[in-house]
């Protein structure tokens, strides 16, 4: 199995945000993590990551307990993320941004020189190229989103998280945002797990849909199936 | 750019021949100051910790030399490495505290090392003699150079080479992977975290950093003047430090250098415009330049030195050199 992640729990005081939750990722797909507001997705995100210790359960990647590791060796695990909220480094050029994405895999796999010229690579494959140069701050919020997108790619990751990667696109952005999810699993062989609420984006491009609920599970299959669940739609509807 | 280093390095080296002995003696000043400087650069300006206590690694650094100096007589040549390993160790310590403590509880940590380091000073008389400090063997150049340079020269080129290397090794380290972690870290610790960025490691690493350049700035200190008092490492000194390194610039490496120039000419020139009011001139200059020149002093040097050569080219060429590179290697 790539990634499993097994009744988990993750306790806030009171509050609990996810109660044993269980899926798995299939190597080489693209999947979408979806339900209502406070469903839990991205704190189910921020335990694969490692910023939350859960309360119990257990997460494995390629078949090695992932808990274990702190943070800041989660790239070196070969998973990297984007944010909901942009995370980009306020004082720093669109470049450099994809050179910190490569931070883990410099002196074994990289130097500075490779290292850049690579992030160049992959600022052409996104549309960046022009904008190597420029501070992140006079980019506009699609191009920033790309950005974020194209750190994530720096670190080489086999597993993709990305949280809400539509959220604040316009209609066409988020059509071209599609397109360039799909080629990057292809191009970069890749497997996605996708937090999204676009309905449109995340039915058209997910192999496969685990849907939250007041975090719990409420359902998982494939995208036509998950169209017509009762529940799914009941917790939809209900909510928002 | 290389130009402008190698003129600046003639300057240096050829002015001790044409000023006063006494301003040999402060540019030396300078030049240590500018060291300590571009360690708060390093810990502020690139990591975004604050320090209100940079003067307790001076002060650890000027001990150190003076002990070994005057009890061991142990040369300079081996007591300001020492001076800077033992700064940087206690810098390394006080960085994982620092890593509990952030913005304003941070700077009253700080502060409290630098206030407490004056009376531990007094306390341990049979080390540091106490209130009235240790005096060390007036520095003088080496035996065969003696005949060609007064002692004043001698550190003048010592410690600007010193601080030559201190800013060589800074750049060579800051211009890569290490500087954009750093301002990976201060600019948004989360995502640093998530690329691999380890915060204990570098974070600690930016104040060991630091005080050992502070340590360096006080062994030297306390050479060049053959004596160590707790009256010299006091707050005031760290304040000074805090103020140079804001005034010059905070992310530059020019503005460490015109930091030190602030910290050792600013209250000179201050007391010269009017000795009743000295520490009015000296505040009225320091809101002024934070009020006009928020990148500091190096931050408006570039502004302006910007400035005159868009004047200069009419057109200014569009940024496009990565196409030109690509297309170049295609």
């Amino acid at each position: 199995m790539f990634l499993t992640v097994r009744d988990l729990t993750m306790r806030f005081g009171g509050i609990t945000a996810l109660a044993d939750v269980s899926f798995d990722v299939d190597e080489g797909r693209i999947t979408g993590l979806i339900g209502p507001n406070g469903a839990g997705k991205t704190t189910c995100f921020n335990c694969i990551t490692r910023f939350y210790q859960p309360t119990s359960g257990a997460i494995a990647f390629k078949g090695e307990n992932l808990l274990d590791c702190p943070p800041f060796r989660i790239t070196s695990r070969r998973i990297a993320r984007t944010f909901q909220n942009l995370e980009l480094f306020g004082t720093m050029t669109v470049l450099e941004h994809v050179l910190v994405g490569a931070h883990a895999r410099f002196g074994r796999e990289l130097d500075e020189r490779t290292a850049t010229s690579n992030a160049l690579e992959i600022l052409e494959y996104l549309g960046l190229a022009g904008e190597a140069h420029k501070p992140v701050r006079s980019l506009s919020f699609g191009a920033r989103k790309m950005v974020e997108l194209g750190r994530a790619l720096a670190a080489k990751p086999e597993l993709l998280l990305l949280d809400e990667p539509a959220a604040g696109l316009g209609h066409e952005e988020v059509e071209r945002l599609g397109e360039t999810i799909g080629r990057i699993r292809r191009d970069f062989a890749t497997t996605i797990l996708m937090v999204e609420h676009h309905m449109a984006l995340v039915m058209g491009i997910s192999d496969r849909i685990v849907v939250l609920d007041s975090g719990r599970k409420l359902a998982e299959g494939e995208p036509s199936a998950i169209r017509g669940n009762r529940a799914v739609i009941d917790a939809y509807l209900g909510t928002s | 750019m290389r130009l402008a280093l190698v003129a600046c390095g003639l300057l240096v080296a050829l002015l001790p021949w044409v000023i006063p002995p006494f301003v040999t003696f402060q540019l030396t000043y300078v030049a240590a100051y500018a060291i300590a400087i571009l360690g708060l650069v390093i810990l502020i300006g690139y990591s975004g910790q604050i320090s209100l206590g940079h003067g307790a690694f001076m002060a650890i650094g000027g001990y150190t030399a003076a002990i070994l100096l005057a009890g061991a007589g142990i040369g300079y040549w081996v007591s300001i490495p020492l001076a800077a390993l033992l700064a940087g160790i206690v810098g390394i310590g006080l960085g994982f505290v620092a890593l509990r403590l952030a913005g304003v509880y941070l700077a009253l940590a700080t502060l409290a090392l630098a206030a407490s380091v004056p009376p531990l000073l007094k306390r341990f008389k049979a080390l540091t003699g106490g209130v009235q400090g240790l005096s060390l063997p007036s520095p003088h150049a080496p035996g065969p150079l003696q005949p060609f340079v007064s002692s004043e020269t001698w550190f003048y080129y010592l410690t600007w080479a010193l601080a030559a290397v201190a800013f060589a090794l800074a750049w060579f380290v800051l211009r890569g992977r290490v500087g954009r972690s750093l301002r990976a870290l201060r600019d948004s610790e989360i995502a640093a975290v998530a690329f691999g960025v380890n915060p204990v490691f570098y974070k600690t690493l930016a104040f060991g950093w630091s005080a050992a350049y502070a340590g360096i700035a006080g062994a030297i200190i306390a050479i060049v003047t053959a004596y160590a008092s707790p009256d010299v490492y006091s707050v005031a000194l760290s304040l000074e430090l805090l103020i140079g390194v804001v005034i010059g610039g905070l992310h530059s490496f020019l503005g460490a250098i015109l930091g030190g120039i602030v910290v050792e000419f600013l209250p000179l020139w201050a007391q010269k415009i009017n000795p009743a009011v000295e520490s009015v001139v000296y505040g009225v200059a320091l809101i002024l330049v934070v009020i006009f020149a928020p990148g500091g002093l190096a931050g408006g040097l570039s502004r302006l030195a910007r400035a005159l050569r868009i004047q200069a080219t009419p057109r200014s060429r569009p940024a496009s050199t990565i196409e030109a590179i690509s297309e170049k290697s295609a």
